[in-house]
């Protein structure tokens, strides 16, 4: 997918004119928010959970090249294939070399974030394939040619209305007349047009929330079923997934487990988890012929031993988004790639390069809730920041700002001129303000006063009103040493 | 291709580990060791029910997350509730079986006009009934294992699952059904090709964030939960 994140300042600004999108957006917080609040409040243990599961990460990352072997040799004693995939191209290559060796002419797919990162569904049209998409969500946005806006709910972003409209388009062999009001009705015809696609389809694909070291199995975590048509009914099943998905043991996955559907949907635990282990065996009555499994690296192994790794926990629950006041007034797509929210102003500038993502970490308040709610205790806004310093490093930010920082930083390298500009400034506009008490417009601050009026200072610095209190306090302490 | 991508990825993250080749000796050992042993984690205290309490625990959530859940006495009252099950539903009077030796035994003959097959499904088959390796009480989750007794496909492609489960199949946590799999599998079997872990009927809350049951799998789940 062609990234547009450095364009996140106009992306925003449509987004916040885009009154559908608004409304979409203002449905998330009782979605979302709210559910994620009960689960956690029924669960005593979740804060230990969370400590635990950060843990059971953090000795994977430290040993993932033992792991990532163990499970490779796993996956071969049960008769699948393990392909590794340094890029995007060759996870591509190697998905597309499978399917012309299998005669393919269609694929399905469950819903996954990764083949997002790698463009997959643009290389198998280009070669010739028919892709259908089956999470409702994804099907919803293949259909009206968009990006997902959301890692576990991908048509966030689109209303009930919308819908409707797009499936009476794409739809052309039922009743135009037909009622699509009703959530039910919508999903219902998704369910009958996508059913016999299962059916038709030579190769599944879907993603991997976890892999097993242990058992050589591949996870998905789903609501709907559409995963486990999609790797049952084809002929072959190829699973995508990032090399960080590894954990050792079932029993890993499963700690991991109680953190994760709480957190992304509130759900104590999802409809299907489903654990996938090598190809049909030769009596079981259904399933793939043959399972193929894509190790992605992708950017990851650079990762790595820097101050970065902690993002390689990440378990694509989407909290992070869910509860940050920049993605919920700008939604996804202004961040302009695969991965939007705090969790991807880190992962694109890794992923992309900071000269293409480097922008998006300054789209944050810093306000701490993705970190606060996050199942793996991941340092979102550390990082954030940490790419704000390379993003100025590389001397890519803007030159205005570039600017402004040198001057505020020679000035605030130098206490005494620091008092005295201060002080200046805020008399001058203490004085100018002092009437109306606020200012509508200011210059050099239109960024801050077009869309809300800048209080006017009391006439004071912060620092002379400590001063001022430290001195008072101090009075006060010695009239208490006195009377002792 | 691949070997020299596997080559290269596994260098980059030695690199970045400080090592020039694979883990070995004292530490090698000790990763080992904890594959074999698993250690467990945390199991929450909702989890730790046993006895009656664990099967009313199992049966709450279970409902807790919109399956139907019947108990019965003995396998011969299947034919019953699924009758029952079928016409509270409007549904036709077939259903497709499982081939599980346990359920072999139900004679059906006691409700002639319904019709049993038994197999795998290819999407025209509205009830499918199977039978659960496991019920997880901590969140009325089952377990199905996908076997030459078991088509996947049953657990999925029908409108409506009726599921048999034994009372002294349910277990507490996750991880006492993973112990209970791995007695069966021995110590260095393969998994079943697929283990499903079910958690009430199919859902959808990709429109407006409202949730929606029947998306692409099942519609209903029904839970006939079997004394022994």
């Amino acid at each position: 997918m062609q990234s547009t994140s450095k364009n996140f300042k106009a992306n925003s600004t449509k987004a916040l004119a885009d009154p559908n999108l608004q409304q979409a957006l203002g449905k998330m917080k009782v979605g979302f928010v709210e559910k994620r609040a009960k689960a956690r409040a029924a669960l005593p243990e979740f804060d230990a959970l969370r400590d635990q599961a950060r843990d059971i990460k953090n000795h994977t990352l430290a040993n993932i090249d033992y792991y990532l072997e163990t499970y490779e040799a796993a996956v071969q004693k049960s008769g699948g294939v393990v392909h590794w995939a340094r890029d995007a191209a060759e996870a591509r290559q190697v998905v597309l070399d499978i399917c012309a060796e299998e005669k393919a002419k269609s694929v399905t797919k469950g819903k996954s974030m990764v083949s997002e990162e790698i463009a997959l569904n643009a290389a198998l049209e280009a070669a010739g394939y028919e892709v259908v998409e089956t999470d409702l969500g994804e099907y919803i946005i293949q259909i009206r040619g968009e990006a997902p806006s959301h890692i576990i709910a991908p048509a966030v972003h689109v209303l009930k209305e919308q819908v409707a409209d797009d499936f009476r388009k794409k739809h052309l062999h039922l009743d135009p007349k037909r009622s699509l009001m009703e959530r039910k009705e919508l999903i219902s015809e998704a369910r009958g047009v996508l059913r016999q696609k299962y059916l038709d389809s030579d190769v599944g694909i879907t993603g991997a929330n976890f892999l097993i070291a242990e058992t050589g199995t591949s996870v998905i975590v789903t609501n709907e079923g559409n995963g486990d048509l999609t790797q049952t009914l084809p002929r072959v099943h190829i699973v995508i997934a990032s090399m960080e998905k590894i954990v050792p043991t079932l029993d890993d996955a499963s700690a991991i487990l109680r953190v994760l559907a709480r957190s992304a949907t509130g759900q104590e635990f999802s409809a299907y988890t489903t654990f996938s282990t090598g190809p049909k065996k030769a009596a079981d009555p259904d399933g793939p012929e043959a399972y193929h499994v894509i190790l992605l690296d992708n950017g990851r192994t650079e990762m790595l031993g820097t101050e970065f790794e902690d993002m390689l926990r990440c378990i694509r629950c989407g909290a992070c988004m869910n509860h940050c006041p920049v993605y919920g007034s700008v939604g996804g797509h202004a961040y302009g790639w695969v991965y939007p929210g705090p969790m991807g102003a880190v992962l694109t500038p890794s992923f992309i390069g900071v000269a293409e993502g480097g922008h998006l970490p300054n789209a944050s308040t810093f306000c701490g809730r993705c970190q606060d709610v996050c199942p793996m205790r991941i340092p979102l806004p550390k990082m954030m920041r940490a790419y704000r310093r390379k993003e100025f490093e590389a001397g890519l930010a803007p030159p205005a700002a570039r600017f402004g920082l040198d001057i505020w930083g020679f000035v605030a390298k130098r206490p005494s001129l620091y008092r005295l500009a201060t002080r200046m400034a805020i008399g001058l506009m203490g004085w100018r303000g002092r009437k109306e008490g606020r200012f509508k417009s200011l210059p050099l601050a239109s960024g801050w006063t077009d869309h809300r009026d800048m209080a006017a200072p009391a006439g004071k610095t912060f620092q002379d009103m400590w001063d001022k209190r430290q001195g008072a306090r101090s009075a006060k302490d010695l009239e208490r040493e006195a009377a002792r | 291709m691949s070997s020299s991508s596997r080559d290269e990825i596994l260098g980059k993250i030695r690199k970045a580990r400080g090592r020039s080749g694979p883990i070995e000796g004292f530490e090698r050992d000790r990763l080992d060791a904890r594959l074999k042993s698993r250690p467990r984690g945390i199991i929450p205290q909702k989890a730790r029910n046993t006895g009656a309490a664990l099967v009313q625990d199992f049966i709450s959530r279970a409902q807790g997350v919109e399956a139907t859940v019947q108990d019965i006495s003995a396998l011969s009252e299947v034919p019953d509730a699924v009758a029952t099950y079928l016409a509270d539903h409007n549904l036709p009077a077939a259903v497709k079986m499982a081939p599980h030796a346990d359920l072999a035994q139900i004679d059906w003959t006691q409700r002639p006009t319904l019709t049993v097959s038994e197999g795998r499904s290819f999407g025209q088959d509205k009830v499918s009934l199977t039978r659960a390796f496991a019920g997880i009480a901590e969140t009325g989750t089952l377990m199905l294992l996908a076997g030459p007794e078991a088509p996947t496909t049953l657990n999925f492609l029908p409108e409506h699952h009726i599921v048999v489960l034994k009372r002294s199949e349910i277990v507490g946590a996750y991880e006492d059904a993973w112990d209970k799999l791995r007695d069966q599998v021995g110590p260095d079997g393969i998994l079943s090709r697929v283990v499903n872990m079910i958690t009430g009927p199919s859902r959808t809350g990709d429109i407006e964030q409202t949730i929606e049951l029947g998306a692409h799998g099942p519609l209903g789940l029904h839970i006939l939960v079997l004394a022994d």
